[in-house]
């Protein structure tokens, strides 16, 4: 007896509950949009990939302190325990020959802030920083823009 | 002893049985056959199947290629292990041919036959490219890649440079700034332009 009517109390209940919980469901679904104004179940095809330009000498930077970015392409340019491509030409040794930008003193410095005589560990991996860019344009717009002094 | 003496008596006599027509003839037509049977064995040993039946090779320096410009680019013009390794001329590449059975060797022995080994014994190996090309002029590079056929405005700033003085010049060659271009670089300390 006493189960019957626990039944007969839960099943209406569940059924309105679960009505409101739709219903819920649906004002989001309707309010809400994902940045990218579609549903999120959609797949946008694959981008196409873009090539790296040959030379790229108009890269400005975009705020104080930026690492400079590579001016011309780098395919093969090997960066390892054995080697480093970047410093043939950007090496202290190496800049004048080619015209390169030099190497900053700065990253002679090891973590414990003191000079080495060449560049640092920490510093030889050149593209964590450096990268070169393809020419593709901004998907969002950015309004950043420096401050007072910087803005010089 | 005797039986050397025995084949020399044979040699120098004159043939009784066969024609002098024959045996010129037929000698003509079995140097045709044997030359020809050679050069398609020497023209199989130049091909990148070839090269590639080694793991040796097939592991090392032809998975390093792949990603390369030399193996994958726009145009589709590709250049394979001879292209670069074994010269055009049939005596020069007869020559390397000749030194290449060290590398016979160094196989049925296992000189490179582990990573390990292709690693310690890169520089070495590299340096015997690097000093072959230095020495041709860079012939096999230019076996495509015709100097008076670049055009200096169609390059970027930083190749045009260097084409018109030094390589122009002829003060540098193609390998002097072009090292692994197709392949991993050995450790380059102290290799001239590099650290």
């Amino acid at each position: 007896m006493k189960k019957l009517l626990s039944t007969v109390l839960l099943v209406p209940g569940l059924l309105v509950s679960s009505l409101l919980t739709a219903n819920l469901a649906v004002a989001a679904d309707n309010d809400v949009t994902s940045l990218r104004a579609q549903s999120l179940e959609v797949i946008d095809p694959a981008q196409k990939l873009k090539n790296f330009p040959k030379e790229n000498l108009e890269l400005p930077m975009n705020y104080v302190q930026q690492p400079p970015l590579i001016p011309h392409h780098i395919r093969g340019y090997e960066v390892d325990r054995k080697t480093n491509k970047c410093l043939t030409c950007h090496s202290f040794k190496n800049y004048k020959q080619y015209g390169a930008t030099k190497i900053s003193i700065t990253h002679f410095e090891n973590r414990d802030g003191k000079a080495l005589s060449d560049v640092s560990p920490r510093r030889y991996f050149c593209l964590q920083c450096h990268v070169p860019q393809v020419n593709a344009k901004p998907l969002v717009e950015n309004t950043f823009e420096p401050v007072g002094a910087l803005a010089e | 002893m005797q039986a050397i003496k025995k084949f020399y008596n044979i040699l120098r006599k004159p043939a009784v049985h066969y024609s002098l027509g024959f045996l010129t003839i037929g000698g003509f037509i079995a140097g045709i056959i044997f030359w020809g049977a050679f050069n398609t064995a020497l023209e199989a040993t130049n091909t990148e199947a070839f090269c590639t039946s080694c793991h040796e090779m097939r592991d090392n320096p032809f998975e390093e290629l792949k990603p390369t410009i030399h193996y994958s680019n726009r145009s589709g013009v590709r250049a394979t292990c001879p292209d670069c390794h074994v010269p055009h001329k049939w005596t020069d590449k007869i020559a390397r041919k000749m030194q290449a059975s060290k590398e016979v060797w160094g196989k049925i022995f296992g000189t490179i036959n582990t990573r390990e080994k292709y690693e310690a014994k890169r520089l070495h190996l590299a340096q015997n490219e690097w000093s072959r090309l230095k020495a041709n002029d860079s012939l096999e590079c230019r076996n495509c890649h015709e100097f008076d056929s670049m055009d200096f405005t169609l390059q970027a700033q930083r190749a045009s440079k260097q084409h018109s003085t030094a390589l122009a010049n002829g003060e540098k060659t193609c390998i002097d700034c072009h090292k692994g271009i197709a392949h991993e670089l050995p450790d380059m300390k102290g290799v001239e332009g590099f650290n």
